[in-house]
């Protein structure tokens, strides 16, 4: 029934375009004097006035209509008083499988009536869909129609409408964004009422393999998140070590000294590089880097782990490689040329200019793509499954296997998990202690470079 | 375009002028960018202590000459230079020549005062350090305090030189881009359109700064003001499509030039 009424409304927003254009062509060649609002206005308005609030309406009718739905069955539902919220889920389940034709056994009495209210309930539900919604695109046609006229300003009314609808589209990421920081506030507490939180934050052992049934075999488990985060912070360290300096003297060279050929070659080659899905990198990291990292480590007399945090440090360094280098690229072309000028006509040579002024006014930009290029590194997920290891240590040895957060949350949730037990609800922590970091430095990169930063 | 008729006119003006007073000098200067040829056989001598303007409608070639005479136009791509220009007598284009240390000795001040987001003791001293002048903090203070002074601009912004150069107003802004060229001690002093984007009073500051610059250096600038040009200049070059046309003592230039062109161009009757 949606469906139907969707097409209408479309069908019927096109046709009012068309009318609205055609009314306001006949009253600006039959009134004499200026004209507000092209004919092309007009018909953009009426299509919005028509089409827009009954849209709007039906989207907020099928959001809502099953809870609603699910209420009224449920509450005619015999013996409901009776049911805690688990028995209300399977009972109202078992209603719409009835519903949707799949059987698996006979069902009781009870059951079949609520299937007989569903449905009813269902019916009920699309008529009023379509009528509201045809009235409603009835009477918005109407009102646009009136309004066409000579004077009528329907170039203001659709500015209005579009900014509107701007306005909502950058609410959209916004309202995304706090919805899931909500959830995993939520499930984060129900995890810290099972695991003090000074536990979990300042805890040294992280050892999540709990028995889930009372027959298993299995450890206390521990969740001190420091030895996670900890191979986090080593791994991103080795990455931005490669990074940082190889995007940010690429970026310089291609800006200042390459010549428009090479520049013309080298840069989108190096914008490739961040096409690579980070699955191949990862296999590249297992399959190539760890072993030559392995080889090295016994060459030079460290005992190598197969994973180790060199491994997956280096590749995800050439992975962040292109963030760096293409936002700094942009920093740097972005300097005024009187700039550089400037500074070259007072003597200085091209690697001071670059130094002293270019550097320095292009800042803001390059710690910009370094703290994208960071937050890249903390949450890449792909690389560090495959190439880092399992188990938390806490060590320096670039060598050695280190696990991340983003490591830990995907072991953590893969496989049968129940959402009551401190060993699955650990990942809505970790997802915590991850955003949590990333907004800090975020915070802290916009107050650096505000303050280092050299307007010009 | 009659070629020849300027260069035999401009002959007969150079030759009796070879004294030893003539800083620069340019001698069949021209230049391309690309296929396009924007200078054509520029014979000009700038002379010592002396403030020279380059006038002549827009597109003329004016800006071109002024920046080779500090190699600015090296960093333009597919800019050619011919000719050959000297300063005290040796070749700027020469291989021997390091373009960095001519920079040092023919500054710069550009048509937009651009200086750098950087406070305003470091715009100054940024020249000096660079070319190692001071040998300590008290000796850059000097020659921050003194570059400024010069400008006329140390009164203004002796109790804030911390804050940001690009702080100031546009009129400031360009006596600090002065400063900063005066803080190498360069000889010769090339503007280009200095005061374009300055009102009248911060143009008449400029101006009267000009005056007072010249007992130290050799000034070019390239206006197209006439009555700029008038009022600080000693000498006068017009240009017009890449051709020099005619260059004199400015009182000449302005009350009884040789070619009718340059009269037409002073009259406002082109350009």
């Amino acid at each position: 029934m949606a469906g139907y009424v969707l097409m209408f409304l479309l069908a019927a927003a096109i046709v009012m375009a068309f009318a609205g254009a055609a009314k306001a062509r006949r009253t600006a060649d039959a009134v004499p004097g200026k004209t507000h609002s092209r004919p092309i206005y007009h018909g953009l308005n009426a299509a919005i006035w028509t089409g827009i609030p009954a849209f709007v309406f039906l989207l907020l009718w099928l959001f809502l209509q099953n809870t609603v739905i699910d209420h009224l069955v449920l509450s005619a539902y015999p013996g409901v008083e009776a049911m805690d919220a688990s028995a209300r889920s399977i009972a109202i389940s078992e209603v719409r499988q009835i519903v949707a034709g799949n059987i698996f056994k006979q069902p009781t009495p009870e059951a079949l009536a609520a299937a007989d209210h569903l449905r009813s309930l269902q019916a009920i539900s699309g008529w009023v869909i379509a009528t509201v919604a045809f009235a409603s695109a009835a009477i918005g046609a109407f009102l646009a129609w009136r309004f066409v006229g000579k004077r009528a300003r329907a170039r203001h009314s659709v500015e209005r409408a579009v900014s509107i609808f701007m306005l909502l589209s950058s609410l959209a990421a916004i309202i995304t964004t706090i919805g899931i920081v909500t959830s995993l506030v939520f499930e984060a507490m129900r995890f810290f009422s099972m695991v003090p939180v000074q536990e979990f934050l300042f805890g040294l052992r992280w050892e999540p393999q709990i028995a889930l049934r009372a027959d298993q075999v299995a450890g206390q488990g521990a969740f001190g998140v420091i030895p996670v985060i900890f191979g986090t912070v080593v791994i991103s360290l080795i990455a931005m070590l490669v990074a940082v300096p190889t995007g940010i003297y690429s970026a310089i060279y291609l800006t200042e000294y390459s010549p428009a050929r090479f520049r013309a070659v080298v840069k989108p080659l190096l914008e490739i590089l961040a096409g690579i899905p980070t699955v191949v990198y990862g296999f590249f990291a297992v399959l190539t880097v760890a072993p030559a990292v392995r080889d090295l480590g016994t060459a030079i007399g460290i005992p190598a782990e197969p994973n180790s945090a060199l491994a997956a440090g280096l590749v995800m360094g050439v992975m962040i490689i292109p963030f760096i280098s293409s936002l700094s690229d942009d920093a740097f072309a972005a300097v005024p040329r009187a700039l550089r000028d400037g500074s070259l006509a007072l003597g200085a040579t091209k690697g001071e200019t670059i130094k002293k002024v270019l550097l320095p006014a292009a800042l803001p930009g390059i710690i910009g793509g370094v703290l994208l290029a960071l937050s890249r590194a903390i949450g890449e997920t792909m690389i560090v499954v495959m190439a880092a290891g399992l188990i938390a240590t806490m060590t320096l040895n670039p060598f050695a296997s280190v696990t991340t957060v983003t490591v830990q949350i995907v072991t953590l949730l893969i496989g049968d998990a129940e959402f009551d037990n401190p060993k699955t609800l650990a990942a809505f922590a970790l997802g915590l202690v991850l955003f949590v970091i990333t907004l800090g430095l975020n915070l802290i990169a916009l107050r650096t470079v505000r303050r280092f930063r050299e307007k010009y | 375009m009659n070629m020849m008729a300027e260069t035999t006119t401009e002959a007969k003006q150079v030759q009796p002028m070879s004294e030893p007073s003539f800083k620069m000098l340019g001698r069949n200067v021209s230049v391309h960018y690309g296929a396009k040829q924007a200078l054509f056989n520029v014979n000009l001598a700038v002379r010592q202590n002396t403030v020279t303007a380059l006038i002549g409608p827009s597109g003329c070639g004016k800006s071109t000459f002024l920046r080779c005479l500090n190699r600015m136009n090296d960093t333009i791509d597919n800019c050619r230079v011919s000719g050959e220009i000297t300063l005290d007598g040796q070749d700027i284009y020469d291989a021997a020549i390091d373009v960095v240390e001519l920079r040092a000795r023919v500054g710069m001040v550009f048509q937009k005062p651009n200086p750098f987001p950087k406070s305003i003791y470091e715009n100054v001293a940024y020249g000096p350090r660079i070319h190692g002048l001071a040998r300590s903090r008290a000796d850059l203070d000097q020659i921050v305090e003194t570059s400024l002074q010069k400008a006329g601009l140390w009164s203004e912004v002796k109790d804030r030189l911390n804050e940001p150069g690009t702080g100031l107003s546009g009129g400031q802004q360009q006596r600090l881009c002065i400063a900063r060229a005066v803080a190498v001690s360069p000889e010769v002093i090339l503007m280009d359109e200095p005061c374009s984007a300055l009102d009248p009073i911060a143009t008449a500051r400029v101006e009267e700064l000009i005056h007072e610059l010249r007992s130290n250096f050799t000034i070019v600038i390239v206006t197209h003001s006439m009555q700029q040009a008038a009022r600080v200049s000693q000498r006068t070059a017009m240009f017009h499509l890449g051709n020099l046309v005619e260059e004199n003592d400015t009182d000449k230039i302005f009350t009884n030039p040789d070619e009718q062109r340059t009269q037409d161009y002073i009259m406002g009757r082109f350009g």
